[in-house]
């Protein structure tokens, strides 16, 4: 079981290994794909105060979720805990990404692993050009070769011009001086550069309005769509989720997940609000 | 080399030294007769000899400057410095005939490869002499003079007796006697009305023996509607004495002449840089000094601009980065005694592990120069808690109709910034790297290429080991 965990679907596929016979070789049992992400039993605390009391879940490859809840239900934790922020304590619990051990990384570990977290405030770095650091970006989490090509190049520009930036927006400064509406869409073109295993995109919605949202949902589509990536979308509210269509929502109340189920879901907590849930679930 | 100066090279990031092939050298310490002596070794003129030894008895006379690092300052001893020492005996014009050893030097600074792209001209200060010099045929074709100060003393004798000590007098301060007494090599440049030298001329500065002071002397001379930027890059490995380098430049921009003079000047942390440099603008004429100081002992360095013509303007844009143990005492002087002129101070200072940042600035508006403009801003970045930042602003503005700003700001690296970067796959150090050098690109912007990836390597390299 730990020796099938710690093997990623590519180092398999790379082996050429047949899959059926890891699973024969490997307990006999059936076991299937290996989960893009699996958190089991998160508990976490930030300066003593407990945040998160047991958080499972479980993403396959090409599978986008949304995780919904009210302010100061968890979600923004699960975003930063997911990307290693070091003010975050874990307390219990494990979580893997493509079998591999998060917990044991740090935040840039992380991220050159396939974890990419849309922040829902990003920061200003003052004097850092757009296009220097996202070059030096792509360098650091998928090798400097990536960061050379011609791809990389077609790829910025296919970003850029869905995000509707322009040109000139390469060479400002990070984040510096951007619009609610310019750091949302840069941190989407970080995402189709960085071509993460699971985006995390921590209230990315906030602060746009209806067109921005429709852009920056075709972003995530593009990205994520069609791939054996993933994607886990962190919303208070549906707005995003009626442009990206998630395949599972769960309902996050008080650092726990008390509710999961399709599309659906989150139409009806639209409709019916959290107390619904609140209830149901007691 | 000895034990005692290998184990001190270790310590320093990008040092190494070579053997100190001097072929003449003084003993250590500073008189009347060893004034005359360097004098006499260079056969100058006459007039040279006395204003050397009329600095020399203003230097003994002139007490250490009151401000500043009182401290460090006291803690130097002119009998330990060596003030004159030749390591080559003939200025070099071909990178061939330069001998081995300093070649190997020069070659591990670059300059081959830095020469093919950006040089125009080289001459790169070893020890007290220039050693290498080499002039772009179509620069000697436009007529620019660009030579080591002391072959512009014998080869342009009046041009130099002009303008030599008229911007920078010896009695300007104690370390601009001292210079003015024992100075040796430096550049001199002198730009021929209406020629535009488009590509930057560059020198390289090194202290390389034990105990030897560095007092190179510059001049350069914009003659009108003329343009030139200069660029010299200083490093320096550690010793485990004090080194000393006091320089003095001075710059002379005619009528409608443009001059910018550049430094990255990454000196080994045991030395002191005590500089004095200085320009003149005329009518409608521009003078820029960028300025960057990354490592040194004590800097104590304030680039200064007299708008003397109507309508000149000045810039200095200044960065400083100070370590443990260091103090960066630098900052700006403008002087605006014509009507319209305009001056522009850009500061900016990183202070980490307890290091000391100060700007220490000085503009005044002489009360007959109508409507000056002059805008001064000064930010400080605090690596950690131990560091310092000081501002020490003055303003003597003596005309009601100068338009005067001042904005000073000082922040601190966080560490939502720093996660921020390392969730794009940054190490903790790269991505205060970024920070750092993101800080200093406003200064970086206005380098030429190379120094510019120079500098951001050296901060990259000084970020190392921060992360604790």
């Amino acid at each position: 079981m730990n020796l099938f965990r710690t093997l990623t679907e590519k180092q398999i596929w790379e082996a050429g290994i047949d899959k059926w016979r890891i699973e024969v070789l490997f307990g006999g049992e059936v076991m299937g794909e290996v989960a893009l992400l699996e958190i089991n039993g998160l508990r976490t605390s930030i300066e003593d105060t407990h945040i998160l009391h047991g958080i499972n879940l479980k993403i396959m490859p090409g599978e986008i979720h949304a995780v919904m809840g009210r302010n100061g239900s968890g979600k923004s934790t699960t975003a930063n805990v997911l990307m290693g922020h070091p003010d975050y304590e874990v307390t219990d619990g494990t979580i893997y990404l493509d079998g591999k051990d998060l917990l044991e990384m740090e935040a840039h570990e992380r991220a050159r692993s396939g974890i990419f977290l849309s922040f829902q405030y990003p920061q200003a770095v003052p004097g850092l050009q757009v296009g220097n650091f996202l070059r030096r970006s792509v360098a650091a989490v998928r090798g400097e070769e990536a960061a050379k090509g011609a791809e990389f190049r077609s790829t910025l520009k296919e970003g850029m011009d869905r995000l509707g930036l322009d040109r000139s927006f390469l060479s400002r400064y990070v984040n510096d001086g951007f619009s609610g509406g310019e750091k949302k869409r840069f941190e989407i073109l970080q995402m189709m550069l960085l071509k993460p295993r699971l985006a995390i995109l921590d209230e990315t919605d906030s602060g746009l309005d209806i067109d921005g949202i429709r852009t920056v949902a075709e972003g995530i589509d593009a990205a994520i769509r069609g791939t054996t990536s993933g994607a886990l979308i962190i919303t208070h509210y549906n707005r995003i989720l009626e442009h990206v269509k998630p395949d599972y929502v769960h309902v996050l109340i008080d650092g726990r997940i008390v509710k999961s189920g399709g599309p659906e879901l989150a139409s009806e907590l639209e409709e019916r609000g959290y107390d619904w849930v609140e209830g149901d679930a007691e | 080399m000895t034990d005692e100066a290998r184990a001190a090279v270790g310590d320093y990031k990008v040092g190494w030294h070579d053997p100190e092939n001097a072929t003449i050298r003084f003993d250590f310490g500073l008189s009347e007769q060893v004034v005359r002596d360097i004098s006499a070794l260079k056969n100058e003129p006459e007039w040279m000899t006395e204003i050397r030894v009329k600095a020399f008895h203003h230097f003994e006379k002139r007490p250490m400057p009151t401000w500043g690092n009182m401290h460090l300052l006291e803690e130097i001893d002119f009998d330990k410095v060596c003030y004159y020492l030749r390591s080559s005996d003939a200025t070099e014009k071909n990178w061939e005939d330069v001998p081995e050893d300093i070649r190997n030097t020069f070659d591990r600074l670059g300059i081959p490869e830095a020469e093919q792209k950006w040089l125009s001209g080289v001459t790169a200060q070893y020890e007290s002499e220039a050693v290498y010099h080499s002039i772009r045929e179509d620069l000697e074709e436009q007529g620019v003079i660009f030579l080591d100060m002391d072959s512009g003393l014998r080869e342009y004798e009046g041009i130099v007796k002009e303008y030599f000590g008229s911007v920078v007098p010896y009695s300007d301060n104690k370390f601009s006697a001292l210079n003015t007494a024992v100075w040796s090599g430096g550049s001199f440049i002198y730009v021929p009305s209406g020629v535009h030298v488009e590509m930057p001329v560059q020198a390289y500065f090194r202290i390389n023996a034990k105990n030897m002071g560095q007092f190179e002397r510059t001049l350069i001379i914009a003659d009108e509607g003329s343009s030139i930027h200069y660029v010299e890059g200083c490093t320096a490995p550690t010793y485990s004495t004090d080194s000393l380098h006091s320089a003095v430049v001075e710059l002379i921009a005619l009528p409608g002449a443009h001059i910018r003079y550049s430094t990255v000047q990454n000196w080994s942390n045991n030395v002191y840089n005590l500089v004095t440099k200085r320009g003149i603008a005329h009518d409608n004429a521009t003078i820029e000094w960028v300025d960057g100081n990354i490592g040194s002992k004590l800097t104590m360095k304030y680039p200064a601009v007299i708008l003397k013509g109507e309508g000149a303007h000045a810039e200095v844009i200044s960065v400083a980065y100070s370590g443990e143990g260091q103090h960066q005492d630098a900052g700006a002087k403008i002087h605006h005694l014509a009507s319209n002129t305009t001056s522009k101070i850009l500061s900016k200072s990183i202070s980490k592990d307890g290091g000391r940042g100060s700007y220490r600035g000085m503009v005044t508006v002489s009360p007959k120069a109508e409507n000056c403009k002059v805008n001064v801003v000064c930010d400080a970045l605090l690596l950690d808690e131990e560091s310092r930042s000081d501002t020490y602003p003055t303003m003597e503005v003596g005309n009601s109709g100068a338009r005067c700003e001042h904005e000073a700001s000082v922040s601190k690296v966080s560490d939502d910034q720093l996660f921020y970067l390392m969730s794009r796959g940054h190490t903790e150090e790269e991505a205060l790297a970024l920070i750092v050098n993101g800080f200093f690109e406003p200064f970086t912007r206005e380098l030429p290429m190379e120094y510019a990836v120079e500098l951001n390597q050296l901060m990259a390299l000084e970020m190392e080991g921060s992360i604790g």
